[in-house]
């Protein structure tokens, strides 16, 4: 535990050292903010005091986010040979994995808080659903953990950061957009499989106020999974033929 | 603390980068690793630091086995990787800070061992800059520092003197020693020079497999054979006569002429006899002026060449 949190530490410290966590949060900040309050169908558009517009641009800013942030995180690491620095020292290599993990989840959880204003604001502007925001942003942070792992993943089966974020935007993709397209061309089993595999399908139901098992062991799965190919891919160099 | 590896050995591929070598290294020996590039050095060391797993073998560091006690052998081990890879955008005490922590020192400790670790590794005035910034012989002392800021019982450095200008060397080499008297060292290198003023005992490797184990002077000696000695004599009058009279003496089996004129001569001795009194007596007895008789050791240069060609 102590291992990791050290870990997570340094890699949180990391992201304002490389001014990567300024750009994220001003950005990701600034987009949320322009379409929630200024543009398109946004919050005075819809006239219902209710966070859903941010939500749903945050669901897409995150998607193409998170790559970059969990890009160099193994990636670049395996690069200069960091890793093996880390390696030998006394931690495993899910404690690793972990630490990179929560790292990123704490920034983005810290980009999230930032936009509780936004909350503040539409609560004082009308009668608003407080559960609903809740559970939404309880989903956003569901959602980041399972990019987050799959971000990990990309990032630890490459030395080079353009293609980890890219692998990572594509395996993104079929979760976020791909198997929700897929679910409503196709029927019977494999039609309710492919609406069950996308994103959208949990993220909906969580962000309406309903909090269903079966959403949560979905995001778990996903994140599981994710963090589990990035340790398996990293203790690879283990393998004896 | 002592390491002995049996039979360990490590494919990529069909290609055996370690081939079945074991070895031991005792408490407080300074064990240089030498060998070519692509010897396997590197790969044996990232085996006993539990980074890599063997194919085959083991190896048991303080007898435990690198196979089932990574946990334990990875706090008693410091280690500089090669190429000294570090993170560039961290501040020197920061990360000195993060690894002391992953190390598991106590806390109200690390501080100490961290001011130790810049006194000891000449890090004072640069302390406060980004790793990044530093020039390669200052990293290479971040380096040292990470390696030993747990005060661990071995300590493992894959080419610990490379980019160090020629004081920052002898600085090092002193230091390796000094952390030698007390603890187990095991280094690797390219810089012969390097080993026989640091190590207590050399392993010479090649594709794999060890060629050659022992202390400098035992390396020395069984490569030497005979005796050979550099000689110049003044004021002979004919240079074949004088090799001729050269090659007759008792101890003497060859003579050879180190230019093709000039009165310089290589002489060789028969086997377990020392040719130099007789030398001596003979320029003595003909009224020659010796100029110049210097025993030929055989480096360790040629050592090396002589096991890691062919």
């Amino acid at each position: 535990m102590h291992a990791i949190w050290v870990i997570t530490k340094r890699e949180f410290n990391s992201f304002f050292d490389s001014l990567v966590s300024y750009i994220f949060i001003v950005v990701f900040l600034g987009i949320g903010g322009f379409f929630t309050w200024l543009f398109g169908s946004d919050i005075f558009f819809i006239g219902q005091a209710t966070l859903q517009p941010f939500f749903s641009i945050a669901y897409f800013t995150l998607f193409f986010f998170i790559p970059a942030l969990t890009m160099r995180m193994l990636a670049e690491e395996k690069r200069i040979g960091t890793i093996e620095l880390l390696l030998t020292k006394a931690v495993s290599d899910w404690q690793v994995v972990l630490g990179k993990f929560f790292a990123c989840l704490i920034l983005i959880s810290v980009a999230l808080a930032l936009t509780l204003p936004y909350y503040i604001t539409v609560w004082a502007l009308g009668p608003i659903d407080h559960g609903a925001v809740w559970c939404g942003y309880f989903g956003m942070i569901l959602m980041s953990m399972a990019y987050i792992a799959i971000g990990l993943f990309a990032s630890s089966i490459t030395n080079n950061q353009i293609v980890s974020f890219l692998l990572a935007l594509f395996i993104g993709v079929f979760f976020l957009i791909i198997f929700d397209v897929l679910a409503v061309s196709s029927t019977g089993t494999i039609g309710q499989l492919l609406n069950f595999l996308s994103m959208s399908t949990h993220f909906d139901s969580i962000s309406r106020g309903v909090i269903d098992s079966r959403d949560l062991i979905y995001f778990f799965s996903i994140t599981f999974l994710g963090l589990m190919l990035a340790e398996t891919s990293l203790s690879k160099r283990n393998i004896v033929e | 603390m002592s390491i002995v590896v049996n039979n360990l050995t490590k494919k990529f591929g069909t290609q055996r980068a370690v081939d079945n070598i074991s070895f031991e290294v005792k408490t407080g020996e300074i064990l240089g690793f030498l060998g070519p590039n692509g010897a396997g050095k590197t790969t044996t060391m990232k085996i006993l630091t539990c980074y890599m797993a063997p194919s085959d073998g083991d190896a048991k560091v303080n007898n435990l086995s690198i196979l089932e006690y990574q946990d334990e052998i990875k706090k008693k081990i410091g280690y500089l990787p090669e190429n000294n890879p570090l993170y560039y955008d961290m501040p020197v005490l920061d990360y000195l800070q993060f690894v002391a922590d992953l190390q598991g020192v106590e806390k109200s400790k690390i501080q100490n061992r961290i001011a130790e670790m810049v006194y000891v590794c000449g890090l004072n005035v640069e302390k406060h800059k980004k790793i990044g910034e530093l020039s390669k012989g200052f990293r290479q002392r971040v380096g040292l520092a990470q390696a030993m800021i747990h005060d661990p019982e071995i300590l493992i450095l894959d080419e610990p003197t490379t980019g160090l200008d020629p004081n920052q060397i002898v600085e090092i080499r002193k230091l390796i020693k000094e952390i030698g008297k007390q603890k187990t060292v095991i280094l690797s290198t390219h810089i012969l020079p390097e080993v026989e003023a640091t190590c207590d005992r050399i392993l010479i490797i090649n594709k794999g497999k060890i060629v050659a184990d022992g202390t400098s002077d035992m390396l020395r000696k069984r490569a030497r054979g005979e005796e050979m000695v550099r000689v110049q004599i003044r004021d002979f009058d004919n240079r074949d006569s004088a090799a001729t009279a050269l090659k007759g003496l008792d101890s003497v089996a060859i003579v050879d002429f180190v230019k093709e004129s000039g009165d310089t001569f290589l002489v060789t001795s028969k086997e377990n006899q020392n040719s130099r009194k007789d030398i001596f007596k003979l320029c003595v007895q003909k009224n020659w002026v010796l100029t110049e008789m210097t025993p030929i050791e055989t480096k360790l240069e040629d050592i090396f060449r002589d096991l890691t060609t062919n």
